[in-house]
């Protein structure tokens, strides 16, 4: 069982740049052609300072500082056993290219079910800009699978 | 980009997003765009000792293909909040079938939003994502 006194822990705050060439990268990967996330001079035109960041981008940020493997150092959990249980996203500004965001999470909740069978965890992560406005509120739930 | 929201009704479908069979490809360009680079997905040896028959996407692949889904219907800067419960792993070979409608029209913070249900699917009708979205509509 998760020892629930980390229900509360704060991470040290993660610093990320958004990148042009992620963006491109990433919206490669999903498939997104339409001009705001690819073309710079195109997303310009429609009135963005440069490429447009997608919904699920704030995902990648603390993912690039390996979050998730020193989470699971943090609650002696193997990698093995975790599912990705659910992800929301609260949307405050939006983000471009050029933006250098700041994360700052913490565990909220761990709880059990099953019989201890299945621990969901919780983290939740307020995301600013260089400029100090939210732009963003990230939820996510690890479910770790016990067998 | 632009929408007459000025009608959306509760009930309206949004346009249904087809997408080709997942493969290791897919996997491998996500893995690096996104930053997950848990071997589970990109690794089938490691994805066999795990007890997996073979590697399985990505739960935010299909989280950032739900995306295309809503940001199709409105505008990015109109999304105010976007939640998924991975319900199913999503394989090799399944080909995600995106879909959604408005469920409600509510006010939020002084905004007229829609709230949507979405959802991803494969091909066989097994659900794989299910969530929920509020779009402002002003």
């Amino acid at each position: 069982m998760i020892d629930t006194k980390w229900i509360g822990h704060r991470f040290a705050t993660l610093r990320w740049e958004v990148e042009k060439g992620r963006l491109r990268f990433f919206a490669k990967a999903i498939g997104e052609t339409r001009p705001e996330y690819t073309d710079e001079e195109a997303a310009r035109a429609a009135g963005h300072p440069s490429l447009l960041a997608p919904p699920t981008i704030l995902f990648s940020g603390p993912l690039d500082h390996d979050d998730v493997p020193k989470l699971l150092e943090l609650l002696g959990i193997n990698m093995n056993n975790i599912l990705h249980g659910e992800q929301g996203f609260e949307y405050h500004a939006p983000i471009h290219a050029g933006d250098v965001l700041e994360f700052d999470g913490r565990i909220t909740d761990i709880t059990a079910k099953k019989g201890g069978a299945l621990e969901l965890i919780t983290r939740e992560t307020r995301v600013t800009n260089q400029r100090g406005e939210l732009v963003g509120v990230v939820r996510n739930v690890i479910a770790v699978v016990n067998r | 980009m632009t929408k007459d929201f000025k009608n959306v009704q509760v009930g309206e479908p949004l346009p249904e997003l087809r997408l080709p069979p997942v493969d290791r490809t897919m996997l491998a360009l996500f893995a690096g765009a996104s930053g997950d680079h848990v071997p589970l997905h990109i690794d089938t040896d490691f994805a066999r000792r795990a007890g997996m028959p073979d590697v399985f996407a990505h739960g935010m692949l299909g989280m950032a293909w739900v995306g295309r889904l809503v940001t199709q219907w409105a505008p990015q800067r109109a999304l105010r909040s976007f939640t998924v419960r991975f319900v199913a792993i999503t394989h090799l070979g399944n080909a995600p079938v995106l879909s959604g409608k408005v469920v409600e029209i509510l006010e939020r913070n002084g905004e007229r939003c829609a709230r949507l249900d979405v959802q991803m699917a494969n091909q066989f009708g097994q659900l794989k994502i299910q969530g929920d979205a509020i779009v402002a509509l002003d």
